[in-house]
């Protein structure tokens, strides 16, 4: 019993509530967030598939860690720098580069 | 007994992420997400992946939340919260397109064929262990990748500290 097909299904689950977070939200936080969520339903599929394929899937995990760890320090420099210029993380106010 | 207990945390990590999208407050917010982060660990464990488990925990439920709850909290906003969820004109957009991408995952897991039970990881992790059956071939094959991922955390660091820092 290896639980292949709920694994998937769960992770497929998750990826879409991350995408619903991301659209409907307007707190850059709570989008960042959700992009964390999708990477982790990402992240369950590969573990999940590498029971049938490989140990490779598990070494993917760790990549995609790392480079999500990046990513949350990096993305969280830039929500700090705009909040001094803008005072808000609310995306409503980060009008520059719209119309 | 194994299958119950995956269907436990799988009802907590969905019930969990839902809630984290859905609470005004952002620190709330952050707390649902290890929630769901600590529970996506006990199904890694499941599935074989101990070592996986433990870096997940250290990792994301530690470092990544943290650093979170440290940004929250640096720019103050825990309190007096402006709601920040869309209108409902955009949950009928946003939720649609997330029952689309559903489909699409139940469509794409049903057209598969359904693959042989096998458990290639039990075998191996037993006459590896937990870690060296994933540190092996970390840095035999993947050595490369290895060195990339290191290079990338010290310029993602650099960067950091640059982005943050104030002007003078």
């Amino acid at each position: 019993m290896t639980m292949l097909e709920e694994s998937l299904a769960l992770s497929g689950v998750l990826f879409s509530v991350g995408v619903v977070g991301v659209l409907m939200r307007r707190n850059a936080i709570v989008m960042f967030m959700s992009i964390e969520l999708m990477l982790n339903a990402v992240n369950l599929s590969f573990v999940a598939l590498s029971r049938n394929v490989g140990i490779e899937g598990q070494l993917f995990v760790m990549f995609v860690m790392t480079v999500a760890a990046a990513e949350a320090a990096i993305g969280l420099a830039i929500i700090i720098s705009i909040f001094r210029h803008y005072e808000s993380v609310d995306i409503r106010k980060f009008r520059l580069l719209r119309w | 007994m194994s299958q119950l207990v995956f269907y436990l945390f799988a009802v907590l990590a969905v019930a969990s992420s839902v809630l984290m999208i859905t609470r005004k407050n952002p620190v709330y917010s952050a707390m649902f997400l290890v929630l769901t982060l600590f529970s996506l660990a006990a199904i890694y464990v499941l599935l074989n992946a101990h070592f996986l488990a433990a870096l997940q925990v250290v990792v994301y439920a530690g470092a990544i939340m943290v650093l979170f709850l440290f940004v929250i909290m640096l720019l103050n906003l825990g309190h007096d919260v402006e709601p920040d969820v869309r209108p409902l004109i955009a949950w009928v957009f946003g939720g649609g397109l997330g029952l689309v991408l559903l489909a699409e995952v139940v469509v794409a897991l049903r057209s598969t064929e359904a693959v042989a039970d096998i458990d290639l990881l039990s075998v191996w992790f037993q006459e590896k262990g937990a870690v060296a059956g994933v540190a092996e071939p970390l840095f035999r094959t993947q050595l490369v990748a290895v060195e990339v991922a290191g290079l990338l955390l010290l310029v993602a660091m650099v960067g950091a500290v640059v982005l943050a820092k104030r002007k003078s």
